[in-house]
């Protein structure tokens, strides 16, 4: 009987979405724990815990916020690249409005007489963020508008963004690095309450998503238009609507991504600020159980454990003396390990695996 | 006409038989081509003539049978090895190359060189010459195959197979489906010619005008099974009709019952009401009226146009002339949501690609419209959800292991119950049945019919659609008769067969 049920729960295991990104992360950590010590230790300073594991979280934070509303994205069976691009119009966006006076500068005497004082600037702090994800907010509608109502390719529609997002970005600031000195926008990326306060901000966004498509019946579409968008429309559902949707809250992540960025470097860097970071917030989304391409069942709990996974072998990379340009080829070979692994192929291969050992008397 | 030799058939299939899963789809056909004719082959959805023919090419393996090429037997392996052995098929859909020029489609792959660089110019003048001599079609070669009508690209199709690949038998997939009247007077052109030239044509279509226009024989299949094959000339187009969809087994007795006891409608107010409704390009404008509590059958061969005038009363087309009205209510915006709106829902010819949401739970597929009609926030709770599905899953039978299983892991049938399901739950005024027992088992069909008549019985209006006319028959108090994108007849439910069967067949 308990062989029954251990096999049972074996197979519940297997089959289960998080199976796989917690068997790579308890992997990963494991090899970490061999090779760098005291990986596990955590330092007390005041109330702030410090350590190797809340780095990795921390620094996970801006790829986990993409994820969250990447799974939905491609939940839909579309794709956005321009996550990355869109963080870098964000942060551009509020370092502008905190320290306006940097451009006033290049302005014509006209518009510059407007904005004499080398101390104004548009916050308090809620201004800025607000300001800044409306803009992010338009980003999505841009990006939706292309793929739900004019019919392009996801992957081409987005790719637009992804180009103009950087030029963009850059002539918000006007080609200017602008530099953050308000110390409330800092704590953002900075701040520490026990934990990074980052990633306080990823769990209400991980929140406040899943209650919007879990608690509603907005989960349920998204999956419907994603696995059989024709079904779906004889069903009466608004596939458009849904889409822009996912595109909108897709955007508004990156957004908050890129204020979380801006606010750990304090600039505006348009050139660097979420540099190919749509494609690790892909890959988290992949290892975190939600299919590319085909769409359909997502996982919001995989997908943020898939980027904890990113950033953990970033991390371990770096602790382990890897230099930086090798780092993305290794990432490379992590991605194909883990396709290989979420073929069926394996999958049954596991499967088995199970019920063999467990059959034995 | 040059007299098939009536000597060794070229391709000779012996007792062919194929199952799919829960499908008996090909059981001991015999089948031949003699060299030198048009061989038409005709069925219903369904029937079995694709898979005959994808057996015949090499894309399945029969469960038994065996087939001849030239008297010795052979075992095709691949579409490859088909084309290997002459066996050459031309798509529906083109699978050439539209943005290379003419020349090059042909002679892809054995492009003639000179010094190691392609011989352009011999090129071109081989391949116009191949297309005089094979078709008899004089057209510039060194222009892009897409700057052609489709029944060009077809017939560059056809000189490829024919040429290159020196194909003896050549097999035309629904050649004609996109071709205009007179494009397709030019392939039937290029059909005989070929014919002169011993060439064996296999030619699937639909249209029984074009089966007698050009065909020398023709085979019927009808629910997997030989209905046989006839010299065309000999046979009346009634017949062949007949053939196609005529009687087959009476295990519905009881069915017929059911439709005895529900009274005619006199007096009542229709509640769908279409007035000259047309798309232009797609179906000529109809008139229709529904009442509640009836089933409006819908006969006519595939392609017909009664999943046009279906689409067209969904809404998921907008017509562009006509009006309809719903419950006394002029239709304004016409999408398959606002059709749900007015209590006017539809399942799917394609239960696949348009019904059944495969890797959603049965629960989540019943109830997917109802949420729809909730809209996004009001979402149903767990526990109503699986009240609602269950209550459906025992009402109709839905056999399926539990509620959370998707609902591809279910049988045809059952999927096709289940899309019922999601309708019923909504409690709908008008249903739109289209092809709904196409592919299920008999069991299952008695099932469904029965449901629609009861549900004509609780004063529901339903539209029914089949290629099958005696289940049409069976089931409707009503019929209306599509041919040739019109509809051409109204009939009540008590017509004879052959009324129907000639009106069908386009009269004589």
């Amino acid at each position: 009987m308990a062989g029954t049920d251990a096999r049972h729960l074996w197979r519940k295991a297997t089959e289960s979405k998080l199976f796989f990104p917690l068997t790579l992360l308890g992997f990963i950590l494991l090899i970490d724990s061999i090779l760098v010590p005291g990986f596990f230790s955590f330092q007390a300073r005041g109330w702030n815990l410090y350590g190797s594991l809340i780095d990795i979280l921390r620094n996970a934070s801006t790829i986990m916020l993409l994820a969250i509303g990447m799974t939905l994205v491609i939940a839909t069976g579309g794709v956005d690249l321009s996550v990355g691009a869109v963080m870098a119009i964000a942060a551009s966006v509020a370092a502008l409005l905190m320290n306006p006076y940097v451009l006033a500068k290049e302005l014509p005497p006209h518009l510059m007489r407007l904005i004499n004082d080398p101390n104004f600037t548009f916050q308090p702090l809620w201004v800025v963020i607000g300001v800044t994800l409306l803009v992010a907010l338009l980003c999505g509608l841009w990006n939706g508008m292309l793929v739900a109502y004019v019919r392009i390719q996801p992957m081409v529609a987005t790719l637009i963004l992804m180009i103009a997002g950087r030029g963009i970005a850059q002539l918000i600031t006007n080609g200017v690095r602008i530099q953050i000195f308000y110390e409330p926008y800092a704590y953002i990326g900075q701040g520490w309450l026990v934990l990074p306060f980052s990633l306080y901000l990823v769990a209400i966004t991980y929140a406040l998503t899943w209650l919007l498509t879990r608690r509603t019946a907005i989960g349920m579409f998204i999956e419907s238009v994603g696995i059989n968008a024709r079904a779906s429309y004889f069903s009466g559902i608004s596939e458009k609507r849904i889409k822009m949707l996912a595109y909108v809250i897709c955007a508004l992540c990156a957004g908050l991504a890129g204020l979380v960025a801006s606010a750990n470097v304090k600039t505006s860097d348009a050139n660097n600020i979420g540099l190919t970071y749509e494609l690790d917030a892909i890959l988290a989304v992949v290892i975190g159980g939600t299919v590319l391409g085909a769409g359909g069942r997502f996982s919001l709990l995989g997908s943020l454990l898939g980027a904890i996974v990113m950033q953990a072998v970033t991390t371990s990379m770096y602790a382990l003396g890897v230099p930086a340009f090798a780092l993305q080829a290794i990432k490379g070979m992590a991605v194909i390990v883990v396709i290989l692994l979420y073929s069926e192929q394996a999958r049954s291969f596991l499967r088995n695996l199970g019920t063999k050992t467990e059959a034995g008397p | 006409m040059p007299e098939p030799a009536a000597s060794a058939p070229l391709v000779s299939m012996q007792g062919i038989s194929k199952s799919f899963p829960g499908v008996q789809a090909l059981i001991n056909v015999d089948f031949d081509l003699r060299p030198g004719e048009i061989h038409a082959l005709m069925g219903g959805n369904g029937a079995g003539k694709s898979t005959l023919i994808k057996i015949l090419t090499g894309v399945e393996k029969s469960d038994s049978g065996r087939i001849l090429l030239e008297g010795s037997e052979v075992v095709v392996r691949s579409p490859k090895h088909a084309q290997a052995l002459g066996i050459s098929t031309v798509y529906q859909e083109i699978n050439l190359c539209s943005n290379l020029t003419v020349a090059e489609n042909i002679l892809i792959g054995r492009q003639p060189t000179r010094f190691g660089a392609v011989d352009w110019k011999r090129m071109n003048r081989e391949a116009s010459g191949i297309l005089l001599r094979v078709l008899g079609l004089d057209v510039d070669v060194t222009r892009t195959l897409g700057d052609y009508s489709v029944a060009i690209q077809q017939m560059v199709a056809i000189a490829r197979a024919l040429e290159i690949e020196s194909a003896k038998v050549l097999i035309l997939d629904e050649p004609t489906s996109s071709l205009s009247s007179h494009e397709t007077e030019q392939l039937f052109e290029v059909m005989r010619r070929l014919r002169g030239r011993h060439v064996g044509i296999i030619f699937i279509t639909h249209f029984i005008d074009q089966v007698y226009r050009v065909s020398d024989r023709v085979t019927i299949i009808r629910n997997g099974r030989l209905v046989g094959t006839f010299d065309t000339d000999s046979l009346p187009r009634m017949e062949l009709v007949e053939k196609m969809i005529g009687r087959t087994i009476t295990e519905f007795d009881e069915v017929s019952k059911a439709k005895a006891s529900t009274g005619e409608q006199i007096g009542a107010q229709p509640v769908v009401t279409a007035k000259e409704l047309g798309l232009s390009g797609e179906l000529y404008p109809f008139d229709l009226t529904l009442y509640p509590g009836e089933v409006l059958g819908l006969a006519g061969l595939v392609g017909s146009g009664r999943t046009e005038a279906a689409s067209l009363l969904y809404g998921l087309e907008s017509p562009d002339s006509g009006s309809m009205e719903v419950g006394g209510k002029p239709v304004g915006k016409f999408s398959p949501f606002a059709s749900i709106a007015r209590g006017l829902v539809l399942t799917p010819e394609d239960r696949k690609a348009a019904g059944v949401v495969e890797h959603l739970s049965v629960r989540e597929n019943i109830i997917l419209a109802l949420q729809v009609g909730q809209g996004w926030f009001r979402y149903l709770r767990r526990p109503q959800q699986t009240e609602i599905a269950e209550r459906y899953v025992e009402i109709l039978g839905i056999a399926t292991p539990s509620l959370e299983t998707p609902v591809k892991n279910l049988s045809g049938g059952n999927q096709q119950k289940v899309i019922l399901a999601r309708w019923l739950a909504m409690n709908p005024r008008v249903l739109i049945l289209d092809e709904p027992t196409r592919g299920i088992d008999i069991g299952t069909k008695a099932e469904i019919q029965k449901l629609v008549l009861s549900l004509a019985e609780e004063g529901k209006a339903c539209v029914f659609i089949s290629s099958e006319l005696e289940e049409v028959m069976r089931c409707s108090h009503r019929i209306a008769v599509m041919s040739e994108r019109r509809k051409v007849a109204e009939y009540g439910g008590d017509v004879e067969e052959k009324v129907l069967m000639h009106t069908i067949a386009g009269g004589e």
